[in-house]
């Protein structure tokens, strides 16, 4: 691809970016939210068409209009979100369309052999009459694989393959995908997370504001110096975190047994105590219960019988999101979009969503816009959110600063405990940075926080404690300074503590 | 700025076409469509005493319209408008039978605070049942304009009909005449211009400061946008959804008042159907205030709209000799033009988008075009009064 530019209005994109994928490595694009990785791939799939450049394949100008064109030109793409049909079997997934070679019949029986080819070729291990609902995140990533491989793809796209995969998962993916590789494919892969960029990438191009700040061997670079390319600045990776002593018991959880939305047990008999200022990580792979936890702490779901949470001593089980709340929670979902903010709100109002009704900001029935302005001006400036105006319609802004405008309004109301669910998931790196750093403040004032994070170095930085989380259980509970990467690895994938304490 | 010119003028265009339209029907008839519109104008704003008329016919739509842009606010969609103008009526008909002799300063008062009660229990029994039960609240809704108006024919038929009635056996299903304590009372000699006019504006107004000035409204309108996000800030969704449409009804419920003691018959009648006594406010008034941008000031202009359209009509008939039925066709074709001219305008907005003109893209999210215009209130996300400038 030489010299892409795609402009939008009020922002290029990229901006005469050349970037070159060989047959036969990896090569990654690295960058923050925003910094046109995804515009690149677009216009590649022909999603997007570019402004102004070309692009090659195999030395040939092509025109890609339409992700058919990519198709047909062996370009696949894999996103972040699968595309599969979880009620149908694998080969069927894969035949999804293509054309049958025996219409209007289908011809599923050659595609079970040809997959099942495929996947003995490249040792991807899946079971091509198996439905897909059945299969684990990493496995359902090993279809689209599959899928990819079926259409004879020699350039393949990977969107953030592995933020849904445990570690153990990812470190099978990047041997399918060296594999693959090796093999004279072609791959695109797309990543924030530096560690695993360094040690899966043959180049790395670095993105910044729709440039190209440099393309790199990981041979010749640091993660250190990937982020400050990322960043335009240095950037601090590991937060400061002062030793503190935690204070006294603030959130308690005993014997919590929740069900999931398909009414499935999804959070099994969980106990959990949080101390004023300290921060218990909870780690674990995406479903596993993590998120049902949380509504059910926060009053959103409601618990079986047996299981108890109490709010600063008091036994808050029974009682609603508002009295949680009065009772100094603080409540960060892990969708903002979802149950955070409110995209149609402006920043101001979505500031209030909580206290809207207080004295402090009513007079005589009415909203005091007043006081209201004032305070959501000072949040604003106070905790770095970058927006025109408090009147800014929130979904306007970037991830990052919604994220700032949610901590803002939680943090303000002083909570007494915090529930922090994903709390830089899709946030880019200085907000990220700034995020952790309030987080580890919030904590040296004394709050006690539950962290619940997919993210294993946001934990292993962040945390006092980590409570690994796997099926609904807590599999088990590591102070930060003992615990290893590989260690809590392992137990996020159900291997009990004493186990995994003792493997290598 | 050739955002909100455009959003002016889709509209504007729309209530065009449809005249032509009109025009054409009126050729049709073997009218001119010139003395056609000429007559309906003359009709609906002529003199001073039918601005009255066309005033007093915009009132009840005026109050649903309101009504509907509250509970549309808070993501519920209110078809009851028609059963909450019955209870209401009906509520308030008891209230002036009860104490006939209550001073007019009272009574008066009484009679719209019963109107109020009335409709308003007639929107929160959907609401409650939408909320605590999640029954489809278009659907039961609906379904309760039915019921009241066969309970409204009972009761003018039975308990409630008129003694002299049953003596002279003419069985005329009507009220006793009603106090004259109880009516509106005439604010301009020689026009029909009665209190229920202002009361409506008041309303109206009313309902855009509480949904944009007051805390409830606050709530409202999260429920609205985001059920999820309200109820995680500690917001009751099922309380706020019930409220919405009680506050709904309830203004449905006032317009029922007005209908009975604003009226020149001084008594409630029913010819059967919910239509005969109601006129369709209770749909008409949907329409008026989705004309209205689903804004409680803009509902005023968008029914006074509709009122001219039906006062208009009278004059229509009796200088052109053509069926009145032309003004309630007419009426339609606006409807489904102007009704049908969002999507277009929102068609148009997004392909303007794409092609580069507007500050919309994909990778970084800027501004969304419904809420991207300025806000007049500080906090709120009311449409800009300037997008609907077509209307009046």
């Amino acid at each position: 691809m030489n010299g892409i530019t795609k402009a939008f209005p009020g922002v290029v994109a990229n901006d005469s970016i050349d970037f070159d994928v060989r047959y036969g490595e990896v090569h990654t694009l690295l960058g923050e939210n925003g910094a046109g990785k995804s515009t690149l791939v677009k216009i590649l799939f022909g999603l997007y068409q570019s402004d102004e450049g070309s692009i090659r394949l195999r030395n040939d100008p092509m025109e890609i209009t339409a992700p058919a064109e990519a198709i047909s030109a062996r370009i696949g793409m894999i996103h972040q979100h699968f595309m599969l049909v979880p009620t149908l079997t694998v080969a069927e997934n894969v035949a999804l369309g293509t054309a049958s070679t025996r219409r209007p019949f289908t011809d599923l029986d050659l595609v079970s052999e040809r997959v099942a080819d495929i996947s003995r070729q490249h040792g991807l291990a899946v079971d091509p009459s198996v439905e897909v609902r059945r299969l684990a995140v990493g496995e359902r990533q090993r279809v689209e694989i599959v899928k990819a491989l079926y259409r004879d793809v020699e350039l393949l796209v990977l969107d953030e393959p592995t933020a849904v995969l445990t570690p153990g998962e990812v470190d099978d993916l990047f041997v399918i995908l060296r594999r693959m590789a090796d093999s004279g494919h072609g791959l695109i892969f797309i990543s924030h997370k530096l560690r695993e960029v360094m040690s899966l990438s043959d180049r790395i191009t670095v993105l910044r504001n729709g440039r190209v700040v440099q393309t790199i061997t990981p041979a010749e670079t640091s993660t250190e110096e990937l982020a400050q390319m990322m960043v335009g600045r240095s950037v601090n990776l590991a937060p400061d975190k002062p030793k503190r002593e935690p204070g006294g018991v603030r959130l308690e959880v005993q014997g919590l047994t929740v069900q999931g939305d398909r009414e499935e047990i999804s959070v099994r008999q969980v106990d959990l105590l949080v101390r004023s200022g300290e921060i218990l990580g909870v780690a674990g792979v995406s479903g596993n219960g993590q998120r049902e936890l949380a509504e059910a702490i926060a009053g959103l779901r409601s618990v079986e019988a047996g299981g108890v949470v109490r709010l600063d001593g008091i036994d808050v089980t029974d009682r609603d999101v508002r009295a949680r709340r009065d009772q100094g929670l603080g409540y960060i979902s892990e969708e903002r979009m979802k149950d955070g903010a409110i995209a149609e709100f402006t920043v101001g109002e979505n500031l209030l969503l909580v206290e809207h009704g207080s004295k402090k900001f009513t007079r005589r029935g009415m909203l005091a816009f007043g006081a209201i302005n004032k305070h959501c001006e000072k949040l604003v400036e106070d905790f770095g959110v970058k927006t025109p105006s408090v009147e800014t319609p929130t979904s306007s802004l970037s991830g990052g600063n919604i994220q700032k405008v949610i901590l803002a309004r939680e943090l303000s109301a002083k909570p007494k405990v915090l529930l922090a669910c994903q709390p830089t998931r899709g946030v880019d790196i200085g907000a990220t940075e700034y995020i952790h750093n309030l987080l580890i403040e919030q904590r040296d004032l004394g709050t006690a926080t539950l962290l619940i994070s997919e993210d294993l170095d946001e934990v292993l930085g962040l945390a006092d404690r980590i409570a690994v989380m796997y099926e609904g259980r807590i599999v088990g509970i590591v102070p930060v300074e003992e615990a290893r990467r590989n260690q809590i690895g392992l137990m996020m994938a159900g291997v009990p503590e004493q186990e995994a304490r003792n493997s290598p | 700025m050739l955002k909100s010119l455009i959003g002016a003028l889709v509209p504007l265009l729309a209530a065009v076409v449809a005249l032509a339209f009109g025009a054409t029907m009126l050729l049709a008839l073997g009218a001119s469509p010139v003395e056609g519109f000429s007559a309906m104008f003359d009709g609906a704003f002529g003199s001073g005493s039918r601005i009255a008329a066309t005033a007093v016919k915009a009132t009840p739509l005026i109050l649903v319209g309101a009504g509907i842009t509250i509970a549309f606010r808070a993501n519920v969609i209110n078809i009851g408008g028609e059963s909450q103008i019955i209870a209401g009526a009906l509520l308030s008909t008891v209230v002036a039978l009860s104490f006939p002799d209550l001073p007019t300063i009272l009574l008066v008062p009484a009679v719209l605070l019963a109107g109020l009660v009335g409709g308003g229990i007639l929107g929160a029994i959907p609401g409650a049942l939408k909320a605590y039960a999640s029954v489809n609240e278009i659907l039961s809704t609906i379904m309760l304009n039915l019921v009241m108006v066969q309970f409204m024919n009972y009761l003018l038929r039975g308990p409630l009909i008129d003694p002299y009635e049953m003596e002279a056996g003419t069985r005329i299903p009507q009220t006793q005449r009603l106090s004259d304590n109880a009516m509106l009372p005439n604010l301009v000699d020689g026009t029909r211009l009665h209190l229920g006019v202002p009361v409506a504006i008041l309303a109206a107004v009313g309902a855009y400061l509480l949904l944009w000035r007051t805390p409830t409204g606050f709530r409202l309108r999260a429920v609205g946008h985001s059920a999820d996000a309200a109820r995680a800030s500690g917001m009751n969704v099922k309380r706020n959804i019930t409220l919405a449409l009680a506050l709904s009804g309830s203004l449905a419920g006032i317009a029922g008042a007005i209908l009975v003691f604003g009226s020149e018959g001084q008594r409630m009648v029913t010819d059967g159907s919910a239509a005969g006594f109601t006129g369709s406010a209770g749909f008409n008034g949907i329409v008026a205030a989705l004309f209205g941008g689903l804004h409680p000031i803009w509902t005023i202009p968008s029914a006074m709209l509709f009122g001219a359209l039906l006062t208009g009509a009278t004059q229509l008939q009796r200088v052109l000799q053509v069926p009145a039925a032309l003004a309630v066709a007419l009426n339609g074709i606006i409807v489904i033009f102007v009704v049908s001219s969002t999507p277009v305008r929102g068609w148009i907005q997004r392909s303007l988008s794409e092609a580069g003109l507007f500050n919309r893209h994909n990778d970084t999210k800027t501004e969304n075009p419904r809420h991207s215009r300025s806000e007049p209130g500080g906090l709120s996300d009311m449409p800009d009064p300037s997008e609907e400038s077509g209307n009046v």
